[in-house]
């Protein structure tokens, strides 16, 4: 992958494509070749069972991204492929947190999920994991917050959106 | 009566025999009938063998190259030539690995070709199976699309859908994975017309939007130049591109793979444009206030250092793919389609501009820095192609593989007429030349009584010489020019130009003699060591229409090739005659 340039900007796109084998490798392809990184992927059924629904944030020089969807909208597979930063969506994001906490600590912690409407989904003597769901600062607040306990282990979905309204994505 | 059934109309005889299920490869084979094939080029081995045990039943022609590769610049020489799909037939593994030059070279200059490329079966993907290749995977990025078959039942989908792809829209290579199991089992599904691709969109009228704005800024045009590339041979548009450019009264360049589109003796031609283009042609784009771009797509030969590149001037972009919209230039006008119906949607447009100065300018340009080399010294390649011009009238179809040998053909065989100038332009593939002349000549109806001329260097011819066999077998009427300066001369011309004179493993010491090698193939040759020679031996090989003939032409050995831009130059960098001391290295690629 090609250097990661901080100066670069997120983008969040939503490609539509054909439930076909060699689809996913196809646009990996078409991201690595212009040194794109993926920050995240999420593949989703649709409604309708011929198709996916990609939603892709990757980072890079906004100019190779116009390059990007084009190519990406060149592949026969793919039907649609959008770029919907700074368009009226919904985003969100889910991520699990586990931390070790003592039961002392327990309160603090929970009063942080309360304050974040997250969840704790499992609970034992040494340790919690807690659910988190909404956009990507949220999250990174919370994981920000919970670092000063200890955190063993930390996964993120990738983000989903959909357009606000009666608008398809 | 059977025999004869199965020799001409594989489905009748499916009909007679209602209870016998088709094997997958009869289904392909008579698929393939459907989509107009009369010639597959391929090369046999183990999961083949259905393929090619079903062929034998069938009315289709195989062509048996020495090689993958070769068979597949020959499948796309048979493209270039006749503007229909070529197809290629091989078998896994490393049958498949070679086959992946020629799909690349296919991709860069978008020509249409199907690979059937054999598979193991189902159950041994994944494990390493002998001659299995991920081919599919190893291919994604060389190929317009791919399939991997894993049912029987889809072939006549997958077949009817990889021709469509391969043949429309800006045509490419399309490869289908076809393992054992799929080509020897049953198949039992219906042909039909039905193509389900939802995602595939075909670029036909250009907005007519955008085609209002072009009429407009060609209107305020005074130094309008067009630019012919390779997609307006892939449409048809010859006819379309002529009749603008006398319409506009506009003077015409061409990329290298655009040759043909435009003749080159009219009177608004400038010939080639690019690295070894004219000096008129660069004197032109240099000065022009407009550029129309028709299916080329700014390669980075043309352009040279892309902030420099008509600086100033009004950009008008044809293209079929939408993808090539601002890829390099930013054009104030995008027409996206087909160039000739575009072409056709703008012609009623225009009308003359009062561009008399402007063409007077050029044709000046033209006189006064015309393509020219020494006449002094030993054989020059500038000298046998200008010698086959001038025998042929202009009649031959040309194939060239790369170098300097193919520079000078673009600058000496003056095309005039689409489809007759073949050479790999976006890949620059070496080995080229020769298998795609035996495609051309295969699929170029035999009426058409031109020659078909290739021009090899030493180098290259080698690394495809061994399909000497096919052409000899199929006793094709291809004039061989081996031009032999016993150097890998375009690599040396940089070496010299640039690197110091510092020659590093750019000789050809080793070489055949090619007179010989040729006669071990039973094949006729000739040998021109003299420009004094060249006329009478040159007629001599044109003379005769025995089969394929070679003709050694041993060659100036240090020669280079002029007018030249360095590679990542503005224009304005360009040379007309050898430079005198060191340059600098180019800063573009290769
Ligand atoms: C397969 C391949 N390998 C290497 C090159 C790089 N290359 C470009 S031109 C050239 C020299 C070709 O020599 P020759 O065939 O003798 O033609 P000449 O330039 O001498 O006319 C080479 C090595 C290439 N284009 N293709
Ligand atoms: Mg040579």
């Amino acid at each position: 992958m090609a250097t990661f340039d901080r100066n670069t900007s997120a983008h969040c796109l939503s490609l539509l494509v054909a439930n076909r084998p060699g689809v996913l490798v196809r646009i990996a392809l078409v991201f690595s070749r212009r040194g794109y990184n993926l920050d995240s992927l999420v593949v989703s059924p649709t409604l309708n069972p011929d198709f996916s629904r990609m939603n892709i944030v990757a980072h890079g020089n906004p100019e190779i991204l116009v390059q990007i969807i084009k190519q990406l909208e060149k592949l026969v597979d793919v039907i649609q492929a959008k770029d919907h930063t700074g368009s009226n969506t919904v985003e969100k994001e889910l991520a699990l947190i586990k931390v070790r906490c003592k039961p002392e600590q327990r309160t603090e912690i929970l009063q942080l999920c309360d304050h974040f409407k997250a969840v704790t989904i499992d609970m034992t003597d040494t340790s919690m994991i807690i659910q988190i769901t909404g956009n990507t600062d949220k999250i990174d607040a919370m994981k920000h917050l919970l670092d000063k306990f200890e955190v063993v282990e930390y996964i993120r979905t990738g983000k989903v959106i959909m357009l606000r309204g009666e608008d398809i994505t | 009566m059977l025999y004869f059934l199965q020799k001409n109309d594989s489905n009748l005889l499916r009909t007679l025999m209602t209870n016998h299920a088709l094997s997958g490869a009869q289904v392909i084979l008579d698929c393939l009938k459907r989509e107009g094939v009369d010639t597959i080029f391929g090369y046999p081995g183990g999961s083949a063998i259905p393929l090619f045990d079903a062929l034998l039943d069938s009315n289709i022609k195989m062509v048996l190259s020495r090689h993958e590769q070769g068979a597949t610049h020959m499948a796309d020489g048979y493209a270039r030539a006749t503007g229909k799909v070529g197809v290629v037939l091989v078998t896994s593994g490393p049958g498949a690995t070679n086959t992946f030059t020629g799909i690349y070279t296919a991709l860069m200059d978008s020509s249409p070709i199907v690979v059937l490329a054999a598979q193991t079966t189902t159950p041994n993907l994944g494990k390493d199976a002998f001659q299995e290749c991920d081919t599919s995977g190893m291919t994604f990025a060389a190929v317009k699309h791919s399939f991997l078959v894993k049912n029987p039942n889809d072939l006549p989908r997958i077949v009817k859908e990889a021709f469509h792809i391969a043949r429309s829209g800006r045509p490419g290579p399309v490869l289908i994975d076809l393992p054992k199991d799929v080509t020897a089992g049953n198949c039992t599904a219906s042909f039909s017309d039905e193509i389900d691709l939802p995602g595939y969109k075909i670029p036909t009228y250009a907005d007519p939007a955008a085609v209002e704005k072009a009429a407009a800024l060609l209107k305020k045009a005074t130094k309008p130049l067009l630019l012919v590339g390779h997609g307006a041979i892939i449409s048809n548009a010859s006819r379309q591109v002529k009749e603008l450019a006398e319409k506009l009264n506009a003077p015409v360049v061409e990329t290298l793979l655009g040759l043909g589109a435009f003749p080159e003796t009219h009177p608004l031609s400038l010939g080639m444009l690019g690295m070894h283009g004219t000096a008129y042609a660069h004197k032109a784009v240099l000065e022009c206030d407009l550029i129309m771009s028709i299916g080329s797509r700014w390669d980075d030969r043309i352009v040279g250092k892309i902030e420099e590149f008509c600086k100033g001037a009004t950009i008008i972009h044809v293209d079929i793919d939408p993808a090539e919209e601002g890829k390099i230039l930013q054009p104030d006008a995008f027409l996206c389609g087909d160039a000739k119906l575009v072409l056709e949607q703008l012609l009623p447009l225009v009308s003359r501009l009062d561009t008399d100065d402007w063409v007077k300018t050029c044709q000046t340009y033209k006189k006064r820095y015309p393509l020219t080399y020494p006449k002094q010294g030993g054989l020059r390649m500038q000298h046998i192609i200008s010698t086959v011009y001038e025998l042929t009238k202009g009649k031959a179809i040309v194939t060239t593989d790369v170098g300097q040998h193919q520079m000078w053909v673009a600058q000496f065989f003056k095309a005039d007429y689409p489809r007759q100038f073949i050479s790999s332009g976006g890949a620059g593939t070496m080995g080229f030349g020769f298998p795609s002349a035996i495609g051309a000549a295969i699929g170029i109806s035999s009426e058409l009584k031109w020659p078909i001329c290739c021009f090899a260097g030493d180098g290259g011819f080698q690394m495809t010489e061994f399909e000497l066999s096919t052409a000899a077998i199929h006793k094709l009427p291809i004039k061989i020019f081996v031009m032999d300066n016993k150097y890998l001369g375009m690599v040396r011309q940089w070496q010299d130009m640039f690197y110091g004179k510092r020659y590093s493993s750019v000789s050809m010491e080793g070489n055949p003699d090619f007179v010989k090698l040729a006669e071990a193939y039973d094949i006729k040759a000739f040998r021109i060591k003299r420009s004094a020679d060249a006329e009478r031996v040159i007629q001599k090989a044109l003379d005769y229409n025995e089969g394929p003939v070679l003709i050694h032409c041993e060659c100036e050995e240090e020669d280079n090739v002029f007018p030249m831009i360095p590679a990542g130059a503005p224009l304005t960098a360009m040379m007309t005659e050898p430079p005198k001391g060191q340059l600098e290295k180019p800063t573009g690629s290769t």
